[in-house]
């Protein structure tokens, strides 16, 4: 209480350099976030620029005359929009598998009353750090001889080391904080555990599984490493490896085209974080504080 | 997410399990039947591979030629740390970046955490529009930012040729490798720097306000208190950013790939692109194997060495 009153009548002088310590956060942040997009409006810029235009080598602030020409020519001329289908049939496989998977797990790790819980959610950890191209080798060697190169079930199956870890971590965090008494009362009406987990469990997790599922989304539409690896034609591509592989060839002086691949490639990630952002930040931060 | 309803118990995953008293048996059993499809996943995907990894590293085993393999000890080992295979310098690299990369970062992500947990108006919107870089894929951003650095046609040209600044027309790609250095840099800052700031401003909002309260009764400036309470409390925070940020920089390969190509000759090549390069440019997976087991170690030692440094004081 002492500390209210003290702080209810600060002197003059004191407010006026508080009001513009103030001022300059404000500035400062907006400064700051500008220079953090200004490279998405010069891509954005430049992919309107028609071919001609930007040929010239004269790099201007906004193309005197706009076209979206250069995606329509990216899109549909070199099938970039089969890259994009590449990309959600890989991120859909996976998400699908690590929803059941993480679910599953999420579940038994927050309820069950199993032996070794903190070794297992240690290892979950540890291998969500297990380093990329170490993978490559090994599974590379693997999926030739069962046939799983080059193919989407392949690169999804590899694609679930972004997502099990996080997923698991953050379901059996979320799915701790539903009150066991629900699930008691269930039971204790009749229903199985498995019901119980069906019909009442899954239902108050949904915002949870949503969670996963978004970012389960993301790490596998944002994967690189594992498409340039494990993915050979270029009719499977992905849209991150498709869009690399024409920007160091076909596109190698056409910045024009390479920049509406590159904002094809990050328009659903746009999406997502505008439309749940806020899940996004609290996952993060449920993912990584715990 | 995070509900503060006083109706729901947060329980984190450490917890023990509550009351499955006489059912506790078929729990038991149900659980580990729950819990073995994700552990069978990464043990398949992260186990196996350490494993092949280990095996192959003390072997000569080339992809394209499978009859050559054979026992070799250590071959591959000395080749990892030699200066005349171009590994010796892969490794400086990778942790010379990782020493310069990550205080910057981090630093920057803190700079810009601190604002965000200021009072100010459009902070939300501040927020959501610094997630962007970090969402999009890691190979978008450094493609983002070779256009940005093109010498006659880039953005950053753009702006030092207006503002009559020295530095227009430089070309940062492929002929110097400091400057190489400086555009990965740029590129990797402008993803990471917004997600290092959002976890470690969610460290700020769990300081409790009483102890800044109590510290302007006490008459303690801004500095002080930033070095007596924020950043002591901001330490479990900092300790994830940390560990996140060395880690990735150390086993960074999207933006090398993306924006260098490991070029000018080698001089931006890390332990992950000798690694890829190793395995499925060359085929040599004996030498691909110890390069993999380093880098397992090296993750191993990061992960444990930040656990023991930034242990709190009990």
């Amino acid at each position: 209480m002492t500390g209210i009153s003290a702080l209810g009548k600060p002197r003059a002088g004191r407010g006026m350099t508080r009001r513009w310590r103030h001022r300059w956060a404000v500035l400062a942040l907006a400064v700051i976030t500008l220079i953090f997009l200004v490279p998405f409006f010069w891509v954005l810029s430049q992919s309107l620029e028609p071919t001609a235009e930007f040929s010239r080598n004269v790099p201007t602030l906004w193309p005197s005359h706009p076209t979206l020409g250069n995606y329509y020519t990216v899109l549909i001329r070199d099938s970039f929009s089969r890259s994009i289908l590449s990309s959600f049939i890989v991120a859909a496989i996976t998400t699908v598998i690590t929803l059941v998977v993480g679910a599953l797990a999420g579940y038994a790790l927050s309820r069950l009353p199993i032996r070794g819980r903190g070794l297992v959610l240690g290892f979950v950890i540890l291998a969500g750090f297990f380093p990329l191209t170490a993978m490559m080798g090994p599974l590379f060697d693997v999926m030739g001889h069962i046939g799983l190169l080059n193919t989407y079930l392949g690169l999804s199956i590899a694609d679930l080391i972004y997502t099990v870890p996080l997923t698991t971590w953050l379901l059996a965090s979320l799915f701790g904080q539903i009150p066991m008494e629900i699930e008691e009362a269930a039971l204790v009406d009749g229903a199985s555990r498995l019901g119980a987990v069906w019909r009442v469990i899954v239902p108050l997790a949904a915002p949870a599984l949503v969670t996963a599922a978004i970012f389960s989304f993301l790490l596998v539409w944002n994967d690189f490493a594992f498409s340039l690896a494990f993915l050979q034609t270029a009719n499977r591509f992905t849209a991150p490896l498709s869009i690399v592989m024409l920007s160091q060839t076909k596109y190698q002086v056409f910045y024009n085209l390479t920049d509406a691949g590159v904002l094809l490639t990050a328009l659903p990630i746009f999406v997502l974080v505008l439309f749940a952002q806020r899940r996004i930040v609290s996952g993060l931060t449920t993912g990584a504080l715990r | 997410m995070t509900s503060t309803s006083t109706a729901i118990r947060r329980v984190t995953p450490s917890t023990p399990p509550r009351r499955w008293g006489r059912r506790s048996a078929s729990g038991k059993r149900l659980g580990y039947v729950l819990v073995s499809p994700a552990v069978l996943v990464l043990l398949a995907i992260t186990g196996f591979p350490l494993v092949y990894n280990i095996w192959n590293s003390f072997h000569y085993f080339d992809l394209l030629n499978p009859t050559s393999h054979r026992f070799v000890g250590l071959e591959n080992y000395r080749q990892v740390f030699s200066n005349q295979t171009g590994l010796g310098p892969a490794i400086e690299h990778t942790i010379g970046y990782t020493a310069v990369s990550v205080p910057i970062e981090v630093g920057l992500g803190l700079g810009i955490a601190l604002l965000l947990n200021r009072p100010i108006r459009g902070r939300g919107v501040a927020r959501s529009l610094l997630l962007l870089p970090w969402a999009v894929p890691t190979v978008i951003s450094a493609t983002v930012w070779k256009t940005m650095l093109d010498p006659q046609t880039g953005g950053v040209d753009y702006v030092l040729s207006l503002l009559h600044l020295p530095g227009a027309h430089t070309t940062w790609l492929n002929t110097s490798s400091l400057l190489s250095w400086v555009a990965i840099l740029f590129a990797d800052t402008w993803q990471v720097v917004p997600f290092a700031a959002i976890i470690l401003l969610a460290g700020l909002q769990g300081i409790p306000r009483e102890l800044y309260e109590a510290a302007t009764v006490d008459g303690a400036g801004a500095w002080r208190t930033f070095w007596r309470i924020t950043l002591p409390l901001l330490r479990p925070a900092l300790l994830v950013v940390l560990v996140f940020r060395t880690l990735s920089a150390l086993m960074i390969f999207d933006i090398i790939y993306a924006l260098t190509g490991s070029g000018p000759g080698t001089s931006t090549s890390t332990l992950a692109y000798v690694d890829w390069n190793s395995f499925l440019v060359n085929g040599n997976f004996g030498l691909g194997g110890a390069i993999s087991v380093v880098m397992v170690a090296i993750a191993l030692i990061v992960a444990a060495a930040y656990r023991l440094i930034l242990r709190p004081k009990a």
